[in-house]
């Protein structure tokens, strides 16, 4: 699982209110490289929850996005190259990700998030 | 100007639509203008079409999965005689410039609906003599490639669609589908397959009606092995794919036979992500929207392969109190799921597509219709954020159809329209018997018959005048 995709989701658990950033717990992480598209990193970038993708990335081991973004960064190749590694080429190959409000945890296993719930929280 | 477009004798319905879709991938926006040539029927291959320009024919033509050809049409008759005064007086100025010495040309001889001996083509070649052809023959690579194709009465019916006249045209060919896609992706060879997987020329005939195009972000909500995928990642798309059958999305068949694999086996980009996730109930954040260019998919209706939603059938229906999973068996728990029925399935569909789309973004997908006979149900799913822009039905059997519908995002998901939505979601969570139960495929979708009187009167004369012939089948 990237962190594009970790950006997107939530806990959706009924009841719960605030299901994002689910934290993400890390037993493996794997890097693999992925074609430059600055485009795509620039269309994205005003879609991005920004503060989650940066505690996402340091979780990840990759301190180097700054604590704060605004789109006249978008002009720098050198963020966008940055933008492009935390969002494309780090992956949770095996953790979880967990509910910031009740603590359950959605397995990641083989780099697929199971966000599926149980009976009880839909 | 107008140009001669032969379509393959395949896939009726979807051939107009493709290139009318692709006409805006290569920056066509208005509609474009279509006629039959003298005496052919709507399911002939041979049609007309208006286009800017011979570089927008000509990458249409490229990317298509069913254009033959398209043609800059130079004459055509219901004679040879009439063929060869069409030519004639086709402008000196449009023809010249491909018949000089420098350039090389092949005349390739074609029919349609009847076989055309060696020797009959010779003939015909010689006898376009009356062009003033000054390049050489190049039968491997020539740069101008002319066809002369034909098209007769063949007599007892045959299944094509019927002829009433002979006629002839002859043409430059602007460019052509490149079907050596088709085997190159045919399901046969895949890796990894299921009983669903979508076979490659519908894969890529979706695809182009949802207007993939490089660096495009394409999801299908309902990925299997991912087959969908596959052919907008060969267009250049980024993908995303999510399931709900965890053995489906992770699992695969081992390290080597899953979604993954499909990709890496021609060498594509393999998806930015794949989840597990119930499209009934999808994880999303809340303010997340318009993220996607395109959400191709082909849902799971119970015709073929059921959908599953999460939350027991017994728990859905009452019959059993909520309960809780005991925390000990929380980590190897399997969710039970319940049946989806096709009008929440269809509803929960676009939804996602209303919330997540773009503006001008397009969803595609198949919808299942019952046909009775020659009527088919022509009522089909309808939101405020959509405007539907193409319908082609594929006869699947004698009771069944499916129709690949094409819708573009032309409103914005208000508030009001996300409220509806949820509110329609408990509607259907509090109803789940009755809409499942209730319903076979058209009253859980369409409500009271739609049939009036007057249309079934006129089905039924259109049945007598077309008594073989189906050309949906093909
Ligand atoms: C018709 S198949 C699509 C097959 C796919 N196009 C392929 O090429 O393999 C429908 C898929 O939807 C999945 N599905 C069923 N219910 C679902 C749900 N509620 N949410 C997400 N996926 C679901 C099934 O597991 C199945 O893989």
């Amino acid at each position: 699982m990237r962190l594009f995709t970790h950006n997107m989701l939530s806990s959706n658990i009924k009841g719960v209110s605030n299901g994002f950033p689910l934290r993400i717990e890390v037993e493996q992480v794997l890097e693999k490289q992925v074609d430059f598209n600055p485009d795509f990193v620039k269309n994205l970038f005003p879609k991005l929850e920004w503060k989650a993708l940066v505690d996402g990335a340091r979780t990840l081991g990759y301190a180097e996005l700054p604590e704060e973004a605004d789109s006249s960064m978008l002009e720098s190749e050198e963020f966008l190259r940055k933008v492009h590694h935390a969002l494309l080429e780090l992956h949770l190959e095996e953790g979880a990700l967990t509910c910031p409000e009740t603590g359950r945890k959605f397995p990641v296993t083989k780099g697929i998030p199971n966000m599926l719930l149980h009976e009880d929280e839909v | 100007m107008w140009y001669l477009c032969v379509f393959y004798h395949r896939l009726l319905s979807y051939r107009r639509a493709e290139v009318e879709s692709l006409a805006e991938m290569f920056g066509v926006f208005s509609s474009l203008e279509w006629m039959l040539p003298e005496n052919q029927h709507p399911d002939s291959p041979f049609h007309l079409v208006n286009l800017p320009s011979e570089d927008i024919a000509r990458n249409i033509a490229n990317r298509s999965i069913l254009v033959k050809g398209i043609y800059e049409l130079w004459g055509e008759g219901s004679s040879f005689e009439q063929l060869e005064e069409a030519i004639k007086s086709y402008p000196e100025d449009r023809k010249l410039p491909y018949l000089t010495c420098e350039t090389t040309f092949k005349v390739t001889v074609d029919s349609f609906g009847k076989a055309i001996s060696f020797q009959e083509q010779n003939d015909r070649i010689k006898s376009l003599a009356y062009i003033p052809f000054k390049g050489r023959v190049n039968l491997k690579n020539p740069d101008i490639n002319f066809w002369l194709m034909e098209t007769d009465d063949y007599g007892a019916p045959n299944g094509l669609p019927p002829v009433v006249q002979k006629r002839i045209f002859f043409g430059r060919l602007v460019g052509g589908a490149d079907r050596k896609l088709l085997p190159t992706y045919q399901l046969k060879s895949r890796r990894y397959l299921g009983p669903t997987a979508m076979d490659a020329e519908m894969a890529f005939l979706m695809a182009n009606q949802a207007l993939v195009m490089p660096g495009k972000l394409v999801y299908d909500p309902f990925v299997g092995t991912g087959s969908i995928l596959v052919a907008a990642a060969h267009f250049g798309a980024m993908t995303m794919g999510a399931d709900i059958d965890i053995r489906a999305v992770r699992d695969g068949r081992g390290p080597d036979c899953n979604v993954w694999s499909n990709f890496k086996q021609y060498g594509l980009p393999l998806p930015v992500a794949l989840l597990r996730a119930d499209n009934n109930l999808p994880p999303w954040r809340s303010g997340l929207k318009e993220i996607f260019d395109a959400i191709i998919c082909d849902p799971p209706y119970g015709v073929r392969a059921g959908g599953r939603k999460s939350g027991g059938r017994k728990l859905l229906k009452g019959i059993v109190g909520p309960y809780t999973v005991p925390d000990d068996k929380r980590t190897d728990h399997i969710p039970s799921t319940a049946p989806y029925s096709l009008a929440e399935c269809v509803h929960d569909l676009l939804d996602l597509a209303a919330r997540m789309l773009v503006m001008g973004g397009r969803l595609v997908y198949f919808y299942p219709v019952l046909s009775e006979g020659d009527v088919m149900e022509t009522h089909f799913p309808e939101h405020p954020c959509f405007k539907l822009i193409a319908s082609s039905e594929q006869i699947l059997s004698s009771r069944y159809s499916r129709v690949l519908l094409t819708m573009v995002k032309t409103g914005s998901y208000t508030d009001k329209v996300a409220e509806a939505a949820k509110t329609k979601h408990q509607e259907f969570k509090e109803n789940y018997v009755k809409w499942l139960e209730h319903g076979n495929l058209h009253s859980s979708v369409f409500g009271p018959a739609h049939l009036h009187l007057g249309e079934e009167t006129d089905s039924k004369l259109c049945k007598e005048l077309k008594p073989k012939y189906r050309g949906k089948y093909v």
